[in-house]
């Protein structure tokens, strides 16, 4: 504290310098030149072009979406007005968006039991703009940064109770549909789990936020944000793994075992028998004698 | 006796007294004077065994059950079957600290920190799906070659209980490790238990030791695992092989093979050096698909936890058929005094097996008793030969297929992209109109090799050689199938010989159709005309007599042509052949 005060004290005797007021005004702009770098992407979103995305989203919106989802995200009724051509958007989040869109889901190709994922039609930017209108719309989840959902900043042995616990709320919650594996599974009429092998860890939080389609919705209520960060963790983890046992057969279950135990294992055995059984210790001429 | 073992027997003997026996002499004299080797050895060294493809699949049986008791015999050594709880502190991360049974602990620990454990896992599960799989396609051959018929039907009724015993070994194995997907599995049996009326609750308490899952099923289940089903598999198998060195290998029929006889190799060294390296093969490709293959992965299960469950949840493959029932079966449920009937349980799990198994068991008597055919029978019949029966089982096959794919339903939805529902409804009426279907398909398709192979001893094969006569019109030559085939076509029996008609004794009208007798024999009379109906005979000889003359007359009036054509196919030896002109 003495040495600060020293210091401070050296400092106030150059307040009154002749240079004092230029180095002041040079700190100041330093200052706030770094201030603006370091949150520049968040104020750009928030204050800069709020309604400038918006309006583009809107734009990108009415042309893609308002089909479906009525022009301003309010949901169409079919005809017989029993079922939704497409659900209304308010209140579903950027975070909807950014998952049904940036995984392809949407726009939807042609109706059907469920969405498959395809080719994505946006960029990131037109999807954030999306995103952007639709959160407009009504308050709903945010899209997740990359820090959510990563590990960075764990210790060793934190990182593998975020794993094994990942694993436990996984096999609780999840495998029921997606499997032990994460391979999928089969949902009613047409419907299925997505298998998660391949899936963005992103799209894997906004899934478990936003419960998209059949899914259920692990609110942050229900499933805390480091809870999902642990469970993609396990995910990740479970990608990382070497497969120990060998080909993994598609991590289908017994059903896969079955087939290469019949394919495999009786095709390749019935093979040997017929080998076996056409030579014999003897000339074929003998063998033919003898037939 | 069929062989002729004296030749061998002074053959023997004579070789002993030659000279001062060498040292593999004299330990096997100490054997024999102590143990009688000589004798036993003597008869069954040589003994002959037929030589073909489909008399190897029991084999396959055989050395994957020998596969399962030298891996099984590893595994017993670090698995703890217990239900006791303790925390994972072994080599999986992904588990560490994880609450688990000590089952499902040393399950973990044999395939990751055990030498060579998690092979061993492997090569045992694959095993065990070849065991009973391999019994399957050895009753399939049995079935069709007509191998059930008397004198082996007790050796039928042994290895459908082997096949029964088999499958529950596989449940019970499949139940230990105490993984998610084991214990589900365990979860089902318990509910199917219950869905028996009256007992059903009482079973399950008495086997859980209380209510499921307690901690009395593991350890139990492990009992019956290593001790008391290979106890009476082995003993079954025992029986299987006794009876089958009774009552001889069956045999195709050909030149020289009869009722009587066995054609083939002896035991010794022909057949024993055959048998002995299909063992090697069987171990080697358990051991390649232990090696290679996953299977049963229980690390990624994680440990049993009724509140848990996983997609594609599935039993073994041998247990997928009733699962298949169970999958498509109506939610069905009564309610009677005041307690719940549960059909939708019952119906497929219980008394559908029950019935099939029965139905399997009972197979050659029921076509003993339809046919009323009591001989001997040593010489195989091709599946054509007996139309109704390879048509029945090739419906109950297509009716098992089909349960099957339905116990799949949730793998056949995600991976062609149905609907679950939709294979559900389909699979709700294949399953009573596919074995149908299959039925009259296979019999007209048998009723048509059977035509066919009587075309080919009248009218000869087809040469493919194709002749224009001087017209401009086109034939195809047939050329005579030389006479082993011809033997072995015609080594069967016609059907009139094959059966008793129903009610000799009351005499039988114009169309052969017996007075009724008996109670059922109404019954038995009209299925044993269906049984036989619009099969084909084989030529009697003055056919086959006219038919050769045919075949010379054809010649001749092929008289004068240079050539027949058959020169220039360039597959046969045309030096000897009776039907070639020289020009």
């Amino acid at each position: 504290m003495r040495l600060l005060n020293r210091s401070a004290g050296r400092l106030s005797r150059h307040r009154r310098g002749p240079l004092a007021g230029v180095v002041l005004l040079l700190l100041g702009l330093v200052l706030t030149g770094s201030l603006y770098a370091a949150f520049a992407p968040a104020q750009a979103t928030s204050a800069e072009s709020d309604a400038e995305q918006v309006a583009k989203g809107r734009e990108l919106f009415l042309v893609g979406c308002a089909f479906c989802h009525g022009q301003n995200g309010e949901g169409i009724l079919t005809q017989r007005g029993d079922t939704q051509l497409g659900p209304p958007l308010v209140g579903v989040g950027e975070a909807a968006v950014d998952f049904q869109v940036g995984t392809g889901r949407m726009p939807m190709s042609q109706p059907g039991q469920q969405a498959p994922d395809k080719e994505v039609v946006y960029s990131q930017e037109e999807i954030d703009a999306l995103g952007a209108y639709v959160a407009s719309l009504g308050p709903g989840p945010a899209a997740p940064e990359p820090e959510d959902y990563s590990l960075d900043g764990l210790t060793e042995e934190e990182r593998e109770e975020a794993i094994v616990r990942g694993g436990q709320i996984f096999l609780t919650n999840c495998t029921a549909c997606h499997n032990f594996n994460g391979a999928g599974g089969a949902m009613p009429r047409g419907g299925y789990a997505p298998s998660l092998h391949e899936t963005d860890p992103k799209y894997i939080y906004e899934a478990m936020l936003t419960g998209p389609q059949q899914m259920p919705n692990f609110s942050n209520g229900n499933l805390p944000p480091e809870e999902k960060r642990d469970v993609i963790a396990y995910l990740e983890s479970l990608r990382e793994t070497p497969e120990y046992g060998g080909f993994g057969l598609g991590g289908l279950g017994p059903v896969s075992e079955g087939l290469f135990a019949w394919l495999v294992g009786i095709g390749g055995l019935v093979g040997f028998a017929i080998w076996i059984a056409a030579h014999t210790t003897r000339s074929t001429k003998k063998k033919g004698q003898a037939a | 006796m069929s062989i002729d073992t004296s030749k061998v027997a002074t053959s023997n003997s004579s070789a002993a007294v030659a000279k001062k026996p060498g040292r593999a002499g004299v330990v096997a004299n100490w054997a024999d004077e102590r143990l009688g080797l000589a004798t036993a050895m003597k008869k069954n060294l040589r003994k002959v065994f037929p030589d073909h493809w489909s008399f190897m699949l029991g084999e396959i049986a055989l050395w994957s059950f020998v596969v399962l008791l030298l891996s099984g015999v590893f595994l017993t050594l670090w698995f703890n079957p217990s239900m006791g709880e303790i925390h994972y502190e072994g080599s999986y991360d992904q588990l560490r600290g994880v609450a688990m049974s000590e089952a499902y602990a040393s399950s973990l620990e044999l395939s990751f920190d055990v030498r060579g454990g998690l092979l061993m896992r492997q090569m045992h599960h694959w095993a065990a799906m070849l065991f009973i799989a391999s019994m399957m396609i050895h009753l399939l051959r049995v079935f069709f070659t007509g191998a059930h018929r008397k004198p082996r039907e007790m050796n039928w009724v042994i290895g459908c209980l082997l096949l029964i015993l088999g499958t529950l070994e596989g449940f019970t194995g499949y139940s230990l490790p105490d993984d998610l997907l084991s214990g589900t599995g365990v979860r089902a049996a318990d509910g199917f238990m219950k869905s028996i009326p009256v007992i059903g609750t009482y079973m399950s308490f008495f086997l859980f030791g209380g209510e499921f899952p307690g901690d009395a099923i593991i350890p139990r289940l492990y009992t019956i695992h290593i001790l008391l089903i290979p106890g009476l598999l082995l003993a079954l198998i025992a029986a299987h092989m006794l009876l089958l060195v009774y009552h001889k290998h069956t045999q195709w029929p050909g030149p020289g093979r009869t009722e009587q006889n066995v054609v083939g190799f002896p035991m010794l060294p022909v057949y024993a050096a055959k048998a002995g390296g299909f063992f090697f093969i069987v171990f080697g490709v358990s051991a390649l698909m232990g090696g290679l293959l996953t299977i049963n992965p229980v690390w990624k299960f994680g440990p049993y936890d009724p509140t848990k469950v996983t997609a594609g949840s599935q039993p073994d493959w041998y247990m997928g058929w009733p699962d298949g029932a169970l999958r498509i079966m109506p939610g069905w449920e009564s309610e009677f005094w005041g307690t719940t009937w549960s059909w939708n349980v019952f119906l497929p799990i219980i008394v559908l097996p029950g019935l099939m198994f029965t139905i399997l068991l009972l197979l050659p008597f029921l076509e003993a008793w339809i046919t009323g055919d009591k001989r001997e029978h040593h010489l195989l019949q091709r599946p054509r030969n007996a139309p109704t029966r390879t048509a029945l089982m090739v419906a109950l096959m297509t009716f098992y297929g089909l349960m099957w794919a339905a116990g799949g339903n949730d793998i056949i939805a995600i991976k062609l992209h149905l609907s679950i529902n939709q294979i559900t409804y389909f699979m709700r009426a294949a399953v009573f109109l596919g074995p149908v279907l299959a039925f009259m398909i296979t019999r007209r398709w048998c009723i048509s090799l059977q035509r066919q192979d009587n075309e080919k001893l009248l009218h000869g094969y087809e040469t493919g050689v194709i002749m224009r006569s001087p017209e401009g019109g086109y034939s195809e030559r047939h050329l005579p199938i030389d006479t082993a085939k011809a033997y072995a076509l015609t080594a069967r029996d016609r059907d009139e010989a094959s059966y008793v008609p129903v009610g000799t004794g009351g005499g039988t009208d114009a169309n052969g159709i017996p007075a009724p007798v008996g109670r059922m024999s109404g019954l038995r009379g009209k299925l044993q005309t269906l049984w036989f109906a619009d099969n084909v005979q084989k030529p009697t000889a003055a056919e086959l007599e006219e038919a050769h003359h045919h075949a010379e007359h054809e010649a001749h009036e092929l008289e004068g042509v240079s050539t027949d054509g058959h020169q220039l196919d360039g597959h046969h030896a045309v030096a000897d052949e009776p039907l070639r002109r020289d020009h």
